[in-house]
């Protein structure tokens, strides 16, 4: 390990300029939608107007005459499906609702839902083409919520799906989970205080300001290749080939530089359709969803309902947990609810607990990953749920989180216990920041304090590093770069040869140029990724040895490498940096590429904590929230590159913050999306936020070999429930609902109002 | 001057081919002549026509900003925007922004400050901060954040990207 005398590192914790930095600015970044060929066709995708319907026939003949359209699929053209289930990223999937969901088969199941595309030789040809197509629908009865879904008699879904408590009976609800500990109804009788809460938020979009796109093309040998924005080459091949009935080995996925993901581009919906009219047609041809198709019909993430209830001794500890959660999963299995009922306890060190969990069906699309799924809801339950029991033990909040906190050997919900973990030292970065010190004055302003956990995965990354003829050298992986990543990558290359950050060249490869690397999200790119690049770059190290032994004629162990010079003990030997070296390369046994690949195991391989503080201040007459000041604390175990840990940090926040207070999905009584555009579907503005001050706590992961902890994801889950105890602190107002809109809080802080004046004039 | 090219007349009600016309305009202190559709978008014609994929399609509404391209100072989305309307218009798109090879500073800072994650939020920022600084060239926070309300990022918080104007707006006030 090349690390300086004093111990500190010379390139790992500093903040150089990104590598695709200069390209990025200048507008030279290929982004998927920016990629053009000769003959390309463009691609449209016909939708379901519909949020439940039978599709009793598709005509496309009249579309197919049309001057300029050269194909069209439908369902049709695609092979039949395994009824399975696999594992792709962080959700599960099966393959057959996958095919179901690239092009409905008999049943449209939201609006939004794709029928069919169409391949013509200008984009505005084929849209008017998709006005064309018959289609023969005969509508039913949409079921929209988790509790519509559940009833008995509920409109079902899909005719086939069976859960093992409901037998042999069509069912909406895809699975019941239960995580158990002890005895919580002798938990909650030994409590002082209980607190029960039933909580309903709003279904919400990762939303990316980058919609997806694709651009495929098929050889006649077979052999197909497919240009899109996207986390995951790898997968994107995987699930194409599934859906498709080809071999891995037929498809190469190049990943274009991708307009933001947060896990909504971790699965498949242009890309395989590209492929099918690539090959109809033999020309290249490129899809693009507009927003409005992206915000209906990609995969937004769960809207819930979360009943909890917990109880605590009078010096606040908890006695015990008990949670009740329904997620939405739209229209095919696979909401994140396994994950929500894992981490709504996961900071705390509980006795007594239970968690139920179901995974639902409804009509509308199927949900996606976004940002430490099914995580965000529950905090926003047991968040706000704890700060009720701190205060009815006039504790402070974060003191009461510290005398529940989980740390090293606590057992977690499932698994080992805790390794070595950061919970409580991130906790009280808060308590120590300069924001919480301070004191928050004015009417209608409070503050409000919530933590969050997050697994984080490891899975699998392969990594080369090649030196080149100057000395300087490649590092080449398949992780999508995001965030930044690319930079990480090079860092920690540059950092075991001792090299400049800027002699190392990052590449993001395709699925044929390097070894499986599995998706960017999951909070594993820096963990696993910088795993294997660190390898990668101790085996060229390795090698380099092994030519410096050749040249002083002497064996590879009696060569040393410290502060980047490779040394060795004897007369006239002089010490050799990379650059020197590398001119030897040729003659003392040719070109030298350093490799590794992990497998770094499944989740909670480093997990994460983070700690939100926000101050709100909340108009009496609008029941608009305005955030004065907003910290987050969290631990990254050692930030490689500290700007880019801290853009996690502010990005994460600023979607919790949206989650909190505007966005939502607004259906109609029929199941139409009524706000598809960006105006209704209301993200934060540069004017919602102020700045956002940030605490990098570094706690370092006993696993990895930086002490490296994933830092995508976890800032996302504290917002909603800080933003809820701020507002309590402001209002009175207790909210059990997401978004905490304008209008939903001041029907609330009316409500309250009211029910004071009442209870002022009784007692009288 | 537009000029209509011919038509090959309806073909099944819709046109074989549409009416193309010939719009002449100054684009990154470039002259410019291109033939595009009356239907297609200043956007569409930045990106698919003259090859400018700096420019980039987030909503087509107005809303986020992405495609923010500078016409006579002002910055306007392109999305929203006929390519037969930038006849006789001065367009500056994030491709012209440097001089050169030499980086404007508020490239230079949204490097130096991490102001990008993604980076499909920038081209459209880089415009309207651009707009900004050439009218107003010591913002504070506040109008910064004003002005800057029309541009959507979902990766930063905008909190490094205000810092990024900020530091601009100090190094041009310098003269850099």
């Amino acid at each position: 390990m090349a690390e300086s005398s004093n111990g500190h590192y010379k390139v790992i914790g500093t903040r150089p300029i990104r590598h695709d930095g200069i390209d990025k600015v200048t507008g030279r970044a290929k982004y998927g939608a920016d990629y053009a060929f000769p003959g390309m066709l463009f691609g449209k995708v016909l939708r379901s107007p519909h949020a439940h319907a039978i599709i009793k026939s598709i005509n496309v003949e009249k579309a197919l005459k049309m001057p300029g359209v050269k194909a069209i699929v439908t369902a049709a053209d695609l092979p039949e499906a395994e009824d399975k289930v696999e594992q792709v990223g962080e959700a599960a999937m099966n393959p057959r609702y996958l095919s179901m969901n690239i092009l409905a088969h008999s049943k449209a199941l939201y609006d939004g839902h794709a029928i069919a595309a169409v391949a013509a030789t200008s984009p505005h040809i084929a849209e008017e083409a998709l006005r064309l197509i018959e289609v023969d629908y005969e509508v039913l009865p949409p079921v929209m919520k988790v509790d519509d879904a559940m009833k008995k008699n509920a409109t079902i879904l899909l005719p086939n799906l069976r859960n093992k408590e409901e037998g042999d009976n069509p069912t909406n609800v895809a699975s019941h989970l239960q995580f158990k500990r002890g005895d919580v109804a002798a938990g909650l009788k030994a409590a002082d205080f209980v607190v029960e809460r039933e909580f309903n938020t709003a279904m919400v979009h990762q939303g990316y300001i980058e919609p997806h796109n694709a651009v495929g093309i098929y050889n006649s040998d077979g052999q197909a290749t497919i240009y899109c924005s996207t986390q995951g080459a790898f997968d994107v091949r995987s699930m194409c080939a599934q859906v498709l009935g080809v071999s891995v080995g037929k498809i190469k996925v190049v990943p274009a530089e991708i307009g933001g993901g947060f896990g909504g581009k971790t699965t498949i919906y242009l890309e395989p359709l590209s492929l099918m009219l690539a090959k109809k047609t033999g020309h290249p041809v490129k899809l693009v969803m507009s927003r409005s198709e992206v915000l209906r019909a990609s995969g937004p993430t769960s809207g819930s309902k979360i009943k909890i209830k917990m109880g605590c001794t009078r010096d606040g500890k908890i006695t015990g947990a008990e949670v009740w959660m329904a997620y939405e999963a739209g229209a095919f299995p696979g909401s994140p609810v396994g994950a929500g009922a894992m981490t709504i306890l996961a900071p705390y060190n509980i006795d007594n607990f239970q968690v139920d969990g179901y995974d639902v069906v409804v009509n509308r699309p199927k949900t996606a990953a976004y940002r430490a799924p099914g995580a965000t809801n529950a905090a926003m339950a047991a968040e706000t749920v704890i700060d009720e029991l701190a205060e009815k033990c006039g504790m402070d909040p974060i003191d009461f989180r510290i005398a529940n906190a989980c740390k090293e050997g606590t057992p977690q919900i499932v698994g080992p216990p805790y390794k070595r973990i950061g919970f409580i030292e991130t906790v009280e970065a808060i308590k120590n920041s300069p924001h919480y010190k301070s004191e928050l004055t004015g009417k209608n302003r409070g503050r409000g304090f919530a933590a969050g956990f997050w697994f984080n995965a490891g899975m699998q990354s392969s990594a080369t590093v090649n030196i080149q003829t100057d000395g300087t050298a490649s590092v080449i992986t398949g992780s999508a770069d995001i965030g930044g990543s690319r930079a990480s990558m090079a860092m920690i290359t540059a950092e075991v040869l001792g090299m400049d950050v800027t002699d190392v060249r990052p590449v993001v490869a395709d699925t044929d140029s390097t070894g499986h690397t599995d998706v960017t999200g999951g909070s594993r790119t820096t963990f696993a990724t910088g795993m294997a690049v660190y390898n990668a770059a101790q085996d060229v190290v390795r090698q380099l040895k092994e030519r410096a032994a050749k040249t002083w004629e002497k064996k590879p162990e009696e060569v040393k490498f410290e502060d980047g010079k490779f040394s060795a003990e004897g007369e006239g030997i002089k010490p050799m940096n990379i650059k020197e070296l590398a001119k030897r390369l040729a003659r003392t046994g040719g070109p030298i590429t350093g490799r590794a690949q992990v497998s770094t195991g499944g989740i909670g391989v480093g997990p994460a904590f983070a700690a939100t503080c926000v101050d709100v201040e909340v108009d009496p007459d609008t029941g608009k929230v305005q955030i004065l000041r907003c910290t987050v604390a969290q631990d990254a175990g050692k930030a490689i590159h500290p700007s880019y840990v801290e853009g996690q940090m502010q990005g994460g926040t600023a979607q919790g913050i949206g989650w909190a207070l505007n966005e939502e999905y607004f259906y109609d009584a029929k199941g139409t999306l009524r706000n598809s555009g960006l105006l209704d579907y209301r993200m934060p503005t540069c004017l919602d936020l102020p700045m956002i001050e940030t605490a990098i706590v570094e706690i370092p992961n006993p696993i990895h070999p930086l002490g490296v902890r994933g830092v995508g994801e976890v800032s996302i889950v504290p917002p909603p429930a800080a933003v809820a105890n701020a507002i309590y602190r402001a209002t009175g107002v207790r909210m059990t609902e997401l978004p905490m809109s304008p209008p939903r809080l001041l029907k609330a802080m009316l409500e309250n109002r009211r029910t004071h004046e009442l209870q002022a004039a009784a007692a009288d | 001057m537009a000029q209509k090219a011919k038509t090959n007349g309806k073909v099944n009600g819709h046109h074989a081919h549409s009416h193309k016309t010939r719009v002449e305009a100054t684009i990154n202190g470039e002259n410019v002549e291109f033939l595009c559709e009356p239907r297609q978008s200043l956007l569409e014609v930045l990106r698919d026509v003259l090859e400018l994929t700096g420019s980039k399609e987030g909503c087509l509404t107005g809303d986020c900003g992405a495609c923010s391209v500078i016409i006579d100072g002002r910055t306007v989305c392109s999305c929203l925007m006929f390519g037969v309307e930038a006849d006789g218009k001065k367009i500056t798109t994030v491709e012209g922004l440097a001089n050169g090879a030499k980086l404007h500073p508020l490239q230079q800072k949204f490097l130096e400050d991490a102001s990008l994650q993604c980076g499909i939020c920038t081209p459209g920022f880089l415009m309207s901060a651009k707009a900004l600084l050439d009218r107003n060239p010591n913002p504070s926070e506040a109008e910064i954040r004003y002005a800057l309300a029309g541009n959507l990022c979902r990766c930063t918080g905008y909190d490094k990207i205000v810092h990024a104007v900020l530091d601009a707006a100090k190094v041009m006030q310098a003269g850099g």
